[in-house]
């Protein structure tokens, strides 16, 4: 083999090196280093010792199994209202705007992000407090008793509110691929607007679907902002006692724990969710979506 | 004197005035830096420094103490000086403009870079404990941390230096007896005192529709869903001690159950336990009665003199705390430090800080100051006004005040587990 061939063969290796290292570097070795951190023991003044002592994600699951389950539960309301609200607004976009407007009210969609996530959530606080806008009203018509902020519909209606784009454009990619002839197609074989809906344009949208409820599911139910800020007593979510255990009681091992419970629920969830929507398939085109 | 500690009518008057706008308005709170990292890796034992060569005796320890000093004898011209917000005197038409830092800076030719840098004790320990772990410099020279778990902390892990005793007779001198030999730094071989303050309860009277007096008030089903409380774990558990009647410095595991029962059954009725952002819901009207610091309801107030809010120290007791000013290991410019905490003890100083600040000063010379005022005034309003400051108990709390005022448990490492066995779940829910 002479020198070139080698050279053209590890080519390809080459480039995706650094994207390899990068990966190694801030997923790997942290996921790694956590995960080792999980099984120690110790106190912050007299350190922390490699114990392999498991008990500590007993104790984590124990002590916080009500947060983590309230965390899946918010995500999968919040995601849902993402869908409901989302899929149409996407379906909007892709067929009835005008190509020339597209780009603009994608960028309207966006425009929101270009204020800190803090200060957007931070403003909910003024306008469902029990004086501010909504509930003012209410109050003003004659109405009394009870409060929006500091629930659970207002944290859940945080969350939706927060990554509503990330279920809206996804959906938006797969349903601009679909063609408008393949629509006449099939009004040519006698299928009204609800049918060819139905049997075209929703089962080419799934990927989008998948890669959307991935990209609003996971990153709601391992937030704590909209919790912390909006939320009240008793909905305090799985992301807040990770802080709470590694800030506040000084206990690594236990934050890191909780994470790794996080994750592998998280990764259960997906990956029975692939299986329902058929498979790896959904997989690769969501990630070509 | 009365348990509620209203600020008279006329030094509210006062603070409408524009004179008195030296007082900034207090920012939504909330707003707090929220990450915070998960990048441990090797996670080593505190250092255990001792002073440097001089051996593990304490005259060891005094010795390096003293060489320690005497190698930083002169300033170096600079410090670096990291506070709360809202916590110094500004000028009514700057806010970047600090009279009191410059008035310093005019007297000893030390610079000072002023940050407000600490939001939450919890976080700002979880910061600056990695470096000072790996023997770096924090890039502070001077920071103010509230006695408790954290400057306990501190001290245990070896992360403040030793002050020069020899360099504190202003100290000496002014300090009143709460901040002097106080129960968390036996000596002051740590810290001075920079304020304290009182745990208590805010209401708004319209929306409770009565005087509150007591913490059981924070207990009647009428305010329910307008309750606020702390979360967080020394002013609510120490509170909720006092609420039942116990000291909670003597208290037992038994009394800290006993405190979660109490605290268990108001839970129904809050709102929410809250971190430092109670105040923008009590002023907006989402609370009507919530736990809260002395000088914030004061400080809340004067930024708005529309608000009509109270403070009261409940009959049954509160918490006083202290703000600590403390020099962390490996500082750069250790003399500056040393040299400006013993300066805040001359009485006029104190006495702008106070003026500003509203919580209880650490020098009751500060009260002659304020009187002294209040005889060269020209004119009435400023003359109100400095006599209300004189006679505020919320700067100079009265004898019989003190008694009703217990400090906070101090929990060693074994107790502090069970501590927040107990209590967190209430908060953290």
């Amino acid at each position: 083999m002479s020198a070139r061939t080698v050279r053209a063969r590890l080519a390809p290796y080459a480039m995706i090196f650094p994207g390899w290292l990068w990966l190694v570097i801030f997923f790997v070795v942290p996921l790694v280093s956590m995960l080792s951190v999980s099984l120690m023991t110790g106190s912050d003044v007299d350190g922390f010792t490699q114990t392999w002592h498991f008990h500590t994600y007993v104790e984590a699951w124990n002590k916080y199994h009500v947060q983590i389950v309230r965390s899946l539960i918010y995500g999968l309301i919040a995601t849902g209202i993402c869908l409901v609200l989302g899929y149409p607004v996407a379906y909007w976009i892709a067929f009835r705007v005008r190509q020339k407007y597209k780009s603009m009210i994608l960028f309207l969609l966006l425009l929101p992000f270009f204020v800190s996530f803090i200060i957007r959530t931070q403003t909910w606080n003024f306008i469902l407090s029990d004086n501010g806008m909504v509930l003012g009203l209410y109050h003003a018509l004659g109405f009394h008793g009870g409060h929006v902020l500091n629930t659970s519909t207002a944290v859940i209606g945080g969350l939706a509110y927060n990554f509503l784009p990330f279920t809206i454009l996804p959906i938006y990619v797969s349903l601009e691929r679909v063609h408008p002839s393949l629509l006449e197609a099939s009004a040519d074989l006698y299928a009204n607007k609800t049918k060819s809906f139905l049997r075209v344009v929703l089962p080419l949208s799934i990927p989008g679907i998948f890669a959307s409820v991935l990209l609003t599911f996971v990153p709601v139910a391992s937030d704590y902002v909209n919790a912390m800020i909006l939320g009240g007593t008793r909905n305090t979510m799985v992301g807040t006692a990770i802080e709470t255990e590694y800030v506040t009681n000084f206990n690594p091992p236990m934050a890191s724990a909780l994470s790794f419970i996080l994750m592998a629920v998280l990764l259960v969830g997906v990956f029975a969710y692939a299986r329902a929507l058929g498979t790896e398939e959904a997989m690769e085109m969501a990630a070509t979506a | 004197m009365s348990t509620s500690q209203d600020p008279p009518i006329d030094l509210l008057r006062g603070l409408t005035q524009p004179r008195v706008s030296r007082r900034r308005m207090l920012q939504a709170g909330g707003l707090t830096a929220l990450g915070a990292g998960l990048a441990a890796c090797s996670i080593a034992p505190a250092r255990k420094a001792g002073g440097g060569s001089g051996g593990d005796s304490m005259w060891g320890q005094q010795r390096a103490i003293a060489a320690f000093w005497a190698e930083h004898a002169k300033p170096l011209g600079t410090l670096n000086f990291t506070n709360w917000p809202l916590y110094i005197d500004v000028d009514p038409d700057n806010p970047n403009v600090r009279p009191s830092l410059d008035e310093f800076t005019k007297k000893t030719g030390i610079k000072v870079n002023y940050r407000e840098d600490i939001n939450e004790v919890d976080t700002f320990y979880a910061k600056i404990a990695p470096l000072l772990k790996a023997g770096q410099s924090i890039g502070a020279d001077l920071i103010v941390i509230t006695n408790g778990v954290y400057l306990t902390k501190l001290i245990a892990n070896d992360y403040l230096l030793p002050l020069d005793q020899s360099a504190m007779p202003t100290f000496y001198a002014q300090a009143s007896d709460l901040v002097k030999d106080p129960s968390f730094d036996r000596g002051n071989v740590f810290t001075m005192a920079w304020q304290s303050g009182i745990t208590g309860i805010a209401y708004n009277p319209k929306l409770t529709g009565r005087e509150i007096t007591s913490w059981q008030d924070m207990q009647d089903p009428k305010f329910k869903g307008k309750v606020g409380m702390f979360g967080e774990n020394e002013d609510m558990p120490n509170s909720a001690l006092c609420a039942i009647g116990v000291n909670p410095e003597t208290s037992t595991e038994a009394d800290w159950q006993k405190a979660a029962e109490w605290l268990k059954k108001q839970r129904p009725l809050v709102r929410k336990y809250y971190q430092q952002d109670y105040i923008q819901p009590l002023t907006q009207g989402d609370l009507a009665i919530t736990m809260a610091w002395s000088g914030d309801i004061f400080q809340a107030m004067a930024s708005n003199p529309k608000l009509n809010l109270k403070f009261v120290v409940p009959k049954e007791g509160a918490p006083i705390w202290t703000d600590n000013m403390c020099i962390p290991r490996y500082a750069d410019h250790p003399r500056d430090a040393m040299i400006y905490m013993d300066y805040v003890y001359q009485p006029e100083v104190a006495a702008t800080l106070a003026d500003y600040i509203n919580y209880i000063t650490p020098v009751p010379a500060a009260q002659q100051i304020f009187e002294q005022e209040a005889k060269d005034a020209d004119n009435d309003d400023d003359r109100e006004y400095y006599q209300n400051l004189a006679t505020s108990p919320l700067i100079f709390p009265a004898e019989e005040d003190f008694a009703r005022l217990h400090h906070y448990r101090v929990l060693t490492e074994d107790e502090l587990i069970t501590w927040n066995n107990i209590f967190e779940p209430i908060y953290q829910s």
